[in-house]
């Protein structure tokens, strides 16, 4: 006899080939576990082909969701229960089991052809060693599924596609959860293909009444609802949160917003986001190459526009010399940059920090920019807001650093208090008396904004070195010293934007440093590590440039700093150089997020140093 | 049209800095009376370049104008048109900076057909890094890049601009004055992208580059002056018209301009554009100047704008509270 058993936290991925709908069922289950009221985090984890061969090992794709009673920050280490739809997908997703976890296996994927695509010489089912540390429940999931839809006459192709949501009707009985989010769901998207709604939530059916009908499984768990801050809350991803901050931002400064954007992995779900805002004040532009993008961006800004374009590493490097004219020009400009694993095309699917230093350097000249990092998929809302506010008062190009991970992972949003959000004042100058076009603010040093079309106040920019005030083009030495370090203080001078820094844990011991979406296992792995008696602070940079102005005294507080990444030791180089400052990296560069125990680990081997 | 600006309510204080006896000053001229001529007040108009000679022109121009990136002004002044339908938008290239490392900006706005004007100054050489050869030089240019001759065939930038889509294209002369600036005049009533290439003389570099055609002693027989609804003709002494034999033009002799053997100008015939586009000058052929093509066709800009239009009143102004309070959304 079957029993439910309350669990504190469950971490389940969903593994198949890519064209099984496992993003499809992952985005489901997340769906009614956040209506259930648990806190969770998600990481879809996919190939870069659209489909990669069938059956194959480069083809699994995968969704893994970290749900709990609590808060969590992170998508989970180890895995409690798998559903392999395949065999490829039970092979490559073994090591992130843990000891006992519950796999699901869909048999119907073990036959010798599958065998073959996934390089296998004999069925792992077949292995009583391999399977020995876990609990395995083999159900022949395509032929339960076609069975399930028989009678509603589908072809087998199209019987064949109801199998993810067989599977996900197991996982719902497993883990208590109600069938009615996914079945509104479902009625939604197939309102006018009855045949295909039918068959779905028949298959869904099937699957939930079929594991609880053979008692396959000796214990269901139930994970109690999270206690939230009161408010109301809603599921988000990264790209879209960024997308609706930058509605706001346009709503906020009262002008529209231009987005100029060329398809890459993964940030064109932003464009696909904003499309659909035209009624927001949102325009988008798909150009016809990422430099393109860029520059119309720009001459958006220049029009008066909020300029923004977004885009990944390789289409940073592409817009680099155009960021450089708007520093000259002393335009706004956004840039999205959502990080994947490089250099050149890299692993488009995978995530990274790697574009740090591209971000902070990666122009010609001096040509200092803002960079803001989002934490979570749900801060890329209010680290869009900040970006125009930055780009906007300080007329220079303000770099939005989100990554593969952040952008496409979800966690359930605190739904924002709109009118808590200031205005963002564009400060059009429209007053001819006594204008220069380089004429600057004395304590901002910003230019006045000048939108073409006003009268009596025309003038050039452009490219070529700009005297200070006239704005006439200068080739005088002494006049370029001045503004290469006047473009830099400008820039500086955005730290008044910028609240205190927060310290978490201790105030002294071990300084751990965290920045972009890696604060998530970093503050767990910290807080492991602190249960254990360890004296260890930690802080988060939302703030790549310029850096808080309290940072360098927080850094002398502590005996050693720690700064964990997912690049080469990018941060740990700048925090090194601009405050002589002994940080340590604990570098990971494998396409993948952290895990808490490697950053816990990390944190065990520098203090015991 | 207005008399209420004159020219030098284009002209900005700037010190023009372009080589003595260079062609640009010719077409500055040209584009700042054209300019008072229409009657579009100085702060309606935004003068946007890429880089090179030709592209320094904004500084010279009492207008908005922005000296942008080496091939891209394009796609700068697509950004700025969208932002702002209302400005008159004028991109000055030339043809390093528009066919070379501009190429695909430029095929890709005429392709759009924004609602600009681009002039593409086109003098066969790169005079600003001082003397290379360029996409439209003839092949064997000796150079100090190409000793031996350059080994790439020239781009014809008006069977590009055809190729690419374009809504209207033309040709004119930096020293045919008075050409020039009706032709400048009237790509500015084109709804659409006005491409207008203009033969420039740097007499630095590549001096005489046009000097068969465009001498006086010499203009009158080898250039047609095309005009809508009128023969195909040219001549100064002997008279000469375009006739078809087989799917290629010859050369006529006519004592009659009303000859009925002879073409006459229709600039929205694409297939008799193409055919004009080719004639360079050879094999007793005349070179062609005047409007090629012309096309009415929706502009992007319009359309981009008809879309937020529309979506606004079937969606109403977006409200963000609703956006932001949306899909699945559960209460603590």
């Amino acid at each position: 006899m079957a029993t439910t058993e309350s669990a504190e936290n469950v971490v389940i991925r969903f593994a198949g080939d890519s064209g099984d709908g496992m993003q499809l069922v992952g985005g489901q289950f997340t769906r009614t576990t956040a209506l259930f009221g648990n806190d969770l985090a998600t990481f879809p984890d996919f190939p870069a082909e659209i489909r990669a061969p069938a059956g194959t090992r480069e083809g699994v794709s995968g969704f893994q969701i970290h749900f709990a009673d609590h808060d969590i920050y992170t998508p989970g280490d180890e895995t409690d229960a798998l559903v392999a739809m395949n065999a490829a997908a039970l092979v490559t997703n073994l090591a992130r089991l843990r000891e006992g976890a519950l796999i699901i296996v869909n048999t119907d994927g073990f036959g010798p052809a599958d065998l073959s695509k996934a390089r296998l010489d004999s069925d792992p089912l077949e292995d009583a060693a391999l399977l020995a540390p876990f609990r395995v429940v083999k159900a022949s999931i395509t032929t339960l599924t076609r069975g399930a839809v028989e009678p509603l006459g589908l072809s087998t192709k199209e019987a064949d596609r109801c199998k993810n949501l067989f599977a996900l009707g197991m996982v719902y009985w497993v883990y208590s959860r109600p069938l009615e989010p996914t079945e509104a769901w479902l009625g939604e998207k197939f309102s006018k293909k009855a045949q295909i709604l039918e068959a779905n939530l028949a298959a869904l059916r099937a699957g939930r009444n079929y594991a609880q009908t053979l008692e396959l499984f000796q214990d269901t768990y139930s994970v109690p609802p999270a206690k939230f801050e009161k408010g109301r809350y809603r599921m988000i991803t990264g790209n879209r949160a960024l997308a609706i901050g930058l509605a706001t931002a346009a709503q906020k400064t009262g002008q529209n917003l231009f987005y100029g954007s060329y398809p890459i992995t993964p940030a064109s779900d932003i464009l696909h986001a904003l499309a659909p805002f035209k009624n927001y004040g949102v325009t988008t532009f798909q150009a016809e190459d990422e430099i393109a993008a860029v520059c119309a961006a720009i001459g958006a800004s220049y029009g008066g526009s909020l300029g923004v374009t977004g885009t990944s590493g390789p289409g940073v490097a592409l817009k680099g010399e155009a960021i450089g004219l708007a520093v000259m020009a002393e335009l706004p400009l956004v840039v999205i940059c959502v990080q994947r694993g490089g250099p050149s095309t890299g692993l488009p699917t995978k995530t990274e920090q790697a574009d740090l230093l591209q971000a902070l350097y990666g122009r010609n000249g001096e040509a200092p920019v803002a960079v803001i990092a989002p934490t979570s998929p749900a801060d890329c809302f209010m680290a869009a807001v900040q970006a125009v506010r930055f780009a906007v008062e300080g007329m220079v190009p303000c770099f939005l650093l989100s990554d593969g991970y952040i952008g496409n992972g979800t966690e359930p949003w605190q739904l924002p208090d709109l009118d808590a959000i200031p205005d963002i004042e564009p400060g059009f100058r429209t007053d001819p008396e006594g204008f220069e076009p380089y004429m600057r603010d004395p304590d901002t040093l910003r230019r006045p904004w000048v939108v073409p079309g006003t009268p009596d106040m025309q003038h050039r920019i452009g490219g070529l070195e700009k005297q200070d005030g006239t704005g006439n083009v200068s080739y005088d030495p002494t006049n370029h010293q001045h503004m290469c370090e006047l473009r830099a203080e400008k820039v500086k001078r955005l730290q008044r934007l910028i609240p205190p820094t927060e310290i978490h844990g201790d105030p002294d011991g071990l300084l751990v440093v965290s920045w972009g979406g890696t604060w998530g296992a970093v503050r767990s792995g910290v807080d492991a590590v602190r249960k254990e008696g360890q004296r260890i602070g930690m802080i988060h940079l939302r703030h790549l440039n310029p850096l808080p102005t309290d940072l360098g005294d927080i850094l002398a507080r502590y005996d050693r700093v720690l700064v964990p990444e997912l690049n080469l030791g990018q941060l740990a180089r700048v925090l090194r150089q601009e405050f002589l400052v002994d940080a340590r990296s604990f570098c990971k560069i494998q396409g993948q997020p952290f895990l808490t125990r490697e950053v816990a680990a990390a944190i065990r081997e520098e203090i015991a140093r | 049209m207005s008399a209420q600006y004159k020219k030098k309510d284009f002209m900005s204080d700037q010190l023009v800095r372009w080589c003595p006896g260079c062609g640009d000053y010719a077409i500055l001229s040209q584009v700042q009376t054209a300019l008072a001529e229409l009657g579009r007040p100085p702060h309606e108009v935004a003068v946007i370049s890429g880089i090179g000679c030709s592209s320094r022109f904004p500084y010279y121009m009492n207008t908005y104008g922005f000296h942008t990136l080496h091939g891209r002004a394009p796609a700068f002044a697509t950004g700025l048109k969208l932002a702002r339908p209302e400005l008159s938008v004028w991109v000055i290239t030339g043809d390093g900076d528009a066919l070379s490392i501009g190429g695909n900006h430029l095929i890709h706005l005429l392709r759009r057909n924004v609602d600009l004007n681009v002039l593409l100054f086109n003098n066969r050489i790169y005079g600003l890094t001082k003397g290379q050869y360029s996409p439209t030089s003839e092949v064997g240019k000796k150079t100090k890049s190409s000793p031996m001759g350059s080994l790439d065939a020239p781009f014809n930038p008006l069977e590009v601009a055809l190729g690419a889509g374009a809504t209207y294209v033309a040709r004119s002369v930096d020293i045919f004055t008075k050409h020039l600036k009706s032709q400048l005049v009237d790509a500015e009533a084109h709804r659409g992208t006005s491409f207008v290439e203009i033969y420039q003389n740097c007499n630095i570099f590549n001096d005489g580059a046009f000097t068969a055609f465009t001498e006086k002693a010499v203009r009158d027989d080898r250039v047609l002056y095309m005009e809508p609804g009128k023969p195909l003709v040219w001549g100064a002494t002997t008279r000469y018209g375009l006739a078809i034999q087989g799917l290629d033009f010859k050369a006529i002799e006519i004592t009659d301009e009303e000859d009925p053997r002879v073409l006459r100008h229709d600039p929205s015939n694409k297939i008799l554009a193409h055919f004009l586009a080719r004639l360079d000058g050879s094999d007793g052929m005349p070179v062609p100047v005047g409007l090629f093509y012309r096309q009415a066709r929706p502009t992007y800009d319009s359309a981009f704008a008809d879309q937020v239009a529309e979506a606004r009143q079937k969606l109403g102004n977006g409200d963000l509270a609703s956006l932001i309070d949306a899909g699945d959304t559960w209460e603590v």
